[in-house]
């Protein structure tokens, strides 16, 4: 049953994705250019997992406005995410901020290259460790001494 | 009739994957031969049924049969036969159905072909393979059967998601599913090998064709996805880091980790633990991607047949499963013999490189697909990791995991030399520096990305080549010794070649696209024009179409292009009544491997006068994006094909199962 719900829900989003005329660039095009990259890392909020880069979604056109006017007021990029999580909540940024709630999700990559480097490191050094000390047994001597018969006792 | 057959069929599999489970079990315990045979019996009883049940519901699809429900929902009489055939595993029901299939195939494929394998490893793996069948065609049958009918049959069906009627949609599921469940035989191999208590250098070898075979599958399928969504869904992009096809992408990661650490094991008889390990993550994720975009956790762009109710049921199977799995690996896996030493500059220590990178991508790519969902059920608050996050962390594992790759090859087994390996490597360095210099030099608001981009794949082309001809000795023997030389060279060698190569085909042609893609979008009346990456589109005729169970609206594009001759484009608009859906059909012109791709808005009104959005995108090298994986899962077949795989496995099989017997 929901899956039939789900599909009309579906294919309305797509609709409201594919269905609006591209919005005013600004005029100077390092500004416009400088929009697009804070641009796709805005998420269209009606749309199913796109940035309004890339969505045609009447909502999309109407943040890019947004962007826009506020790229040519000279606002600095971290106060226009502000405003935006403000208005929309943290759902509207598709890159997570750098909070301590979100360390986990930016951390945890590094930490596993380091902590993985690390384990294997020191497991290393544990099986070298252990394959040195282990003394031979009767019959690998037994074998070593037709192989080498006159093997020097080291130290 | 056929429905009924099919839901009998589909009540018959579960039965023999029961008998498969008990007969297996029985004959690992009492050590009968007879008990095991029937067990084999059962499982290729419960494929030829699962293949009746899909012959069933395909019937149903053909002859449109609107009383069986999913037919009803997935098809209707105007829907082309192509695509009344793949609406069979277009829905939920079908494709658990395609699913099971694939399930009840590998375990027949391991009683067929599994002669090498040890009597005890092969019978705990048919329990094994017949568990997962018994838990997944228990969940089609009683939660997802799509046989149900309707008391009253309806005239006419609905439809087929449109945007999932095309050719490359269609052949998409089998190959992503034989690749997804080609895992299940690995997982299934891992569980025995706990049971029996031996992971060993045969056991790699067992495991590796199985590994190489479901990855190079996986390979084209997630290849064929993202075709898909580049050119049908029309927004220019090919790979969204969509929860869907994370999903995809997760046990591709895991799967690429194990046929690398599984060569270690075969070579060294070293990290047998981390490869059982792996063994049993591949097919973990798999179930994982099946939970994931079934579910509808998660908001995706690809879900299409999202059932949270059935989400539940999935995820036990998948506790279940995995559970029993890791379980055995956590009680079994501290007896396990530690494998041979070697030094950390050696072909082992590059390859556990490697596969530390490779683990890591997959965890950050899960982490950043589930972390919404975790974030949510620790602070309540909703919000997105998108494409930004990956390009940040997956982005720099990866690159840093490439650029170990080509010496990784040139080091010798045990103890191997930095120094002699990359001089070995100083063309491909140069080759490097200067595909790194040109990426810098053209024009890209992303000029860093561009310049590190260019330069990783010139190094891993170079860097396979490399390793061929100094493999071949080219430039120090006679023609004829190297002529010699390369028909000698062993299938697995050219396999591995061609892969790395692959990957650099595809680096570069990700790359150029991300760093030139030109995007051009324009309101056009008739006889305006547009232009991007100097090509100058104008449109001349916008005219109705009438398709099979579509209409549609079919522009014609003039197209003057910055050398040669003009041509005409025709990207359309189409709606299909039936779901009340509008899609659009890209108009994609290759020049070379880069594409001109044109993509037509709806008509609007424009102070009276008719007006269609048209967005142009000349996306530079795009073709290698796809290119490249095909190379990759070439690589992987002709892996496969090596006689060495296939002969020596039986032969070194034989003293070792008279051990186990023992």
């Amino acid at each position: 049953m929901a899956a039939r719900l789900a599909r009309p829900a579906l294919a309305m989003a797509a609709l409201l994705c594919i269905a609006a005329a591209p919005t005013e660039a600004l005029r100077d095009p390092a500004q416009e250019a400088h929009a697009h990259v804070l641009f796709r890392q805005v998420r269209c909020l009606v749309c199913q997992n796109e940035s309004i880069d890339d969505s045609e979604a009447p909502l999309a056109a109407d943040l890019r406005a947004l962007v826009r006017q506020q790229v040519a007021a000279g606002r600095a990029d971290a106060d226009i995410r502000a405003f935006l999580v403000k208005r929309y909540g943290e759902f509207v940024l598709l890159k997570p901020a750098f909070s301590a709630a979100n360390a986990l999700l930016w951390l945890t990559p590094f930490v596993i290259i380091l902590g993985g480097g690390a384990a294997i490191g020191l497991r290393r050094r544990d099986e070298r460790g252990r394959a040195a000390e282990r003394p031979l047994d009767a019959v690998e001597e037994a074998r070593l001494a037709v192989l080498a018969p006159t093997r020097v006792e080291p130290g | 009739m056929t429905a009924e057959l099919g839901a009998f069929a589909l009540v018959l599999a579960l039965a023999m994957s029961l008998a498969q489970v008990g007969l297996s079990a029985a004959g690992r315990v009492r050590h009968d031969a007879t008990l095991r045979g029937a067990g084999e019996g059962a499982a290729l009883a419960a494929f030829v049924a699962m293949a009746m049940a899909f012959a069933a519901l395909m019937t149903a699809f053909v002859t449109s049969d609107f009383s069986v429900a999913n037919v009803q929902v997935n098809s209707n009489i105007e829907q082309p036969l192509f695509y009344r055939i793949t609406a069979t595993w277009g829905s939920h029901e079908g494709s658990m159905l395609l699913w099971n299939l694939a399930l009840t195939g590998m375990g027949a494929a391991i009683a067929l072909f599994g002669r090498n394998l040890p009597t005890g490893v092969k019978a705990v793996a048919l329990t094994s393979q017949g568990a997962l069948g018994l838990l997944f065609i228990g969940y089609t049958a009683f939660a997802s059967n799509p046989f149900l009918r309707f008391a009253q049959a309806p005239l006419q069906g609905q439809s087929l998601n449109p945007i999932l009627q095309d050719p490359f949609m269609a052949i998409h599921p089998p190959f992503l599913y034989s690749g997804y469940v080609g895992f299940s035989v690995v997982f299934s191999l891992a569980v025995a090998a706990l049971v029996e208590g031996r992971v060993d250098a045969a056991w790699a070898r067992w495991v590796r064709p199985w590994a190489l075979a479901a990855w190079s599958l996986l390979t084209i399928g997630i290849t064929l996805g993202s075709f898909w969504a580049y050119y049908e869904l029309g927004w220019g992009g090919w790979w969204f880091w969509d929860p869907v096809e994370n999903s995809s992408f997760m046990p591709w990661l895991v799967g690429t980790a194990l046929i690398h650490s599984a060569i270690v094991t075969e070579k060294r008889g070293a990290l047998t633990g981390w490869t059982v390990f792996l063994a049993l993550s591949a097919f973990t994720f798999s179930m994982l991607g099946a939970f994931l975009v079934r579910s509808g956790i998660l908001t995706s762009v690809h879900a299409f047949a999202v059932d949270p109710k059935r989400g539940v049921l999935l995820l036990t199977i998948l506790g279940l499963a995995s559970g029993t799995g890791f379980s055995l690996f956590a009680w079994r896996a501290p007896g396990l013999a530690p494998g041979g030493l070697f030094a950390a500059v050696s072909r082992e220590g590059a390859l556990v490189l490697n596969n530390l990178f490779l683990a890591a991508a997959t965890v950050t790519v899960a982490l950043g697909t589930l972390y919404p969902l975790i974030r949510q059920a620790l602070t309540g608050e909703a919000i997105s990791v998108g494409a930004p996050y990956f390009a940040l962390t997956f982005g720099p594992l990866m690159g840093a995991c490439l650029m170990i790759l080509p010496i990784g090859p040139l080091l010798a087994w045990k103890r191997g030399e930095l120094t002699p390996a990359l001089r070995r490597l100083w063309l491909a360095g140069i080759a490097a520096v200067a595909a790194g210099a040109l990426g810098w030099v053209i024009l890209s608001p992303r000029k860093g990305f561009a310049a590190l981009g260019l330069a990783l794949g010139a190094w891993l082309i170079a860097g396979a080549l490399s390793e061929i001809v100094q493999r071949v000795r080219i430039g120090e023997a006679g023609a004829a010794e190297i002529g010699r030389r390369l028909r000698r060279l062993p299938l697995a060698a050219w396999g591995m070649t061609l892969a790395h190569l692959g990957l650099g085909v595809f680096v570069l042609g990700a790359s150029s696209e991300l760093a030139w893609r030109v995007e051009a979008a324009r309101t056009l009346n008739l006889g305006q024009s547009v232009s991007s990456g100097g090509y100058s589109l104008t449109l001349q005729q916008v005219a109705p179409v009438q398709g099979p169970n579509f209409t549609a609206q079919r522009a014609t594009i003039e197209v003057a292009p910055p050398h040669g001759p003009a041509f005409t484009v025709t990207p359309e608009r189409r709606f299909y009544p039936d779901r009340r859906q509008t899609t659009s059909k890209v108009a994609i012109s290759r020049r070379g491997v880069s594409d001109l791709y044109v993509v037509l808005g709806d008509e609007q009104d424009e102070a009276g006068r008719p007006a269609w959005l048209v967005r142009a995108f000349y996306n530079p090298w795009a073709r290698l994006i796809f290119f490249g994986p095909v190379l990759m899962a070439l690589g992987g077949a002709a892996s496969l094909a090596d006689r060495r795989l296939r002969l020596a496995a039986g032969r070194r099989a034989a003293p070792a199962a008279q051990v186990a017997a023992a």
